[in-house]
């Protein structure tokens, strides 16, 4: 039965009220905290080894990405934790919260519906997301300026920009995740454990699943080179389900210009003879990865639309 | 009498195999205190918030305000204000800012919102503590400030769920003089409530449920003579072997009832003098009398003794 009324009454409202309380919580404070210590550990570290090779890399400010010297890992590598870690703080409590304080049932009350609540807090989380982001951004630019003493290449600037919005995708990921767990239960200490074991799934035991699963639903005959492009290929695939591995390799082609597949898929030696090496155009790196994009943002739709449904469906009553 | 403020034509919710509420008919009027009565789970809840489109009736329908709750919620929802079971606010923001919120949710901005809030805290009498966190106010408090959202938000219909569970005698007795003025403004207030006391002495008509269905409503004396056939009761405290055959023997009194120690005696009429005389004449001990009127209680209490598994 058709509904009147626009499903985006109150999406403003609810967004800016979520986002003061986002912004201004203690929780907020803690990871901000944590994030800045961290991006600007693995920043300063490496831009030491960075600094070594000025001259000989035309994209050397890119370098300060994506560079880790061990034990620590690059600041894409510390992004790929902690972004998750952020959009499950700021959603793993966004809607059972509303139910724990008793205010579900009167918020709804009010002339909006459903839909309006939870795209707003939806948004205000992943505002929070960019905002985060964008200043760890700039605060590495600015770091990077400063202790190398020369400015990024526009080429350099667009490449690092689409990183930026790729991670804001992938906290965009997460986001939805937490939120669709703090619909399905009710105590908000229960989502975010659920949120966080699918973290700990994804970002250490996942590579390890590949290896067990991969050579049972295909085995590689030693014999036949079709069956072991088989064999990997169909790793790459479940590897891919995992939003940690769709993450890290956009930001491998976003920002190694030289990257072209190598480290992205199967290419046999025949496929790269005659390739001229160096570094691809922005566009070529953009459509290299776009699935990889898309699988993002699929992902993110999925997720997003089942919290959807199932929160429509949920009853009010506490 | 105009057209009913809130109409419900068999309106029916089930969960699975359970009924909540079962083919319900309800009309409230313009300016009434009507009172949902039952135990709990008796489907009060479930129908005020099927008044309210935030569930969605299995079958039948309701008109609230002259729209479809169900296919116009938002019209719905702007002119009913609903205050929940124990009604919950952002603790760590003030009330001032709770209501704030809500005023931008309604689409009331600025100077307007600001307006409204204040006159609205004025009116429950809380503008001293708008400034500070919810987590500060007492059940007391909020309870106002539940009322004061309703005020702001302009509503002519209120639905309160259990207002005054958890209140003490004194915020209660406040709390009935609030919804008692709001009535004096011509809001229609719609209360459920297991307080049989303060139902009756401030709802127009009542409702009481049973099981998902309204096994009786009226008027709170229409009801006592209905259902107690117009009955004083009477509670005796009274020691003594074969005192409740003797006092069910004097002429006029229907029911003879042991409650708490005591006994409760439905009659007629005020029969204290023949029933102490029966008494004192089968060679009890009469310790207490007292004739208090017949209240809803009684109804309440006489009404679901009859009917079966009453939850």
């Amino acid at each position: 039965m058709p509904r009147e009324g626009s499903a985006f009454a109150g999406v403003g409202a609810v967004m800016m009220k979520e986002l003061a309380d986002n912004l201004s919580s203690t929780r907020m404070r803690l990871l901000e905290g944590l994030i800045f210590i961290t991006g600007a550990g693995a920043v300063y570290s490496t831009i030491g080894a960075v600094k070594e090779v000025i001259g000989e890399d035309p994209f050397i400010f890119l370098r300060v990405f994506t560079t880790g010297i061990p034990p620590l890992p690059s600041f894409v590598g510390f992004l790929g934790f902690l972004i998750p870690i952020i959009a499950i703080a700021l959603g793993f409590d966004g809607v059972n919260g509303e139910f724990n304080r008793r205010t579900m049932s009167r918020i709804l009350a009010q002339p909006i519906y459903r839909d309006g609540l939870l795209f707003g807090k939806f948004l205000a989380g992943l505002a929070t997301i960019a905002m985060a982001l964008t200043a760890l951004w700039l605060f590495v630019i600015g770091l990077g300026i400063l202790m190398l003493g020369l400015p990024p290449s526009s080429e350099e600037v667009w490449r690092s920009l689409a990183f930026l919005i790729a991670a804001i995708a992938y906290g965009g990921v997460w986001l939805a995740l937490a939120m669709l767990f703090s619909v399905i239960f009710r105590s908000a200490a229960t989502a975010a454990l659920a949120a966080l074991s699918v973290w700990l799934l994804f970002a250490f035991f996942w590579q390890m699943l590949v290896v067990l699963i991969t050579p049972i639903l295909a085995p590689a005959d030693p014999y036949n080179i079709a069956s072991q492009v088989h064999t990997v290929e169909v790793g790459l695939g479940i590897a891919r389900l995992s939003p940690n591995t769709l993450f890290s390799e956009t930001a491998l082609a976003f920002l190694n210009p030289a990257e072209r597949g190598q480290n992205l898929g199967v290419l046999l030696p025949a496929q790269l003879q005659g390739a001229i090496s160096g570094p691809l155009p922005f566009g070529e790196s953009v459509a290299l990865v776009w699935p990889q994009v898309a699988g993002l943002f699929a992902a993110f739709i999925l997720l997003f639309t089942i919290a959807y449904v199932l929160f429509q469906r949920q009853e009010v009553r506490a | 009498m105009s057209e009913p403020v809130i109409r419900a034509e068999q309106l029916t919710k089930t969960y699975g195999r359970a009924v909540a509420v079962d083919h319900l008919d309800l009309t409230i009027e313009q300016g009434e205190v009507f009172g949902l009565l039952g135990p709990n789970g008796a489907g009060k809840t479930t129908t005020i918030l099927m008044l309210l489109g935030l569930t969605e009736p299995t079958s039948g329908k309701a008109v609230v305000a002259g729209f479809d709750p169900l296919r116009q919620p938002l019209e719905v929802k702007r002119r009913v204000g609903y205050m929940p079971d124990q009604v919950g606010f952002y603790d760590n923001l003030t009330g001032l800012e709770n209501l704030r919120y809500t005023a931008k949710l309604c689409g009331f901005r600025g100077k307007d919102a600001d307006d409204r809030i204040s006159a609205a805290a004025r009116r429950v009498k809380l503008e001293y503590a708008m400034k500070k966190e919810v987590r500060t106010y007492s059940r007391g408090m909020r309870q106002r400030l539940g009322i004061a959202e309703i005020v702001m938000k302009g509503a002519s219909i209120a639905i309160l769920d259990e207002p005054t569970s958890g209140l003490d005698p004194q915020a209660s007795r406040e709390f009935l003089e609030l919804i008692r003025s709001l009535k004096h403004d011509g809001m229609t207030i719609v209360l459920s409530s297991h307080l049989l006391e303060m139902v009756q002495s401030i709802c127009d008509r009542v409702a009481l449920f049973n099981r998902g269905k309204i096994g009786l409503m009226g008027r709170v004396g229409d009801l006592m003579s209905n259902v107690l056939g117009g009955t004083h009761v009477i509670r005796i405290d009274a020691l003594g072997a074969g005192v409740a055959e003797a006092i069910a023997k004097v002429p006029g009194v229907s029911r003879v009832v042991p409650e708490g120690g005591r006994l409760r005696v439905e009659a007629i009429g005020d029969l204290r003098a023949d029933i102490a005389r029966a008494v004192v004449g089968c060679g009890g001990d009469l310790k207490m009398i007292d004739a208090g009127e017949a209240s809803l209680e009684d109804v309440y209490t006489r009404y679901f003794e009859g009917v079966p598994n009453a939850a």
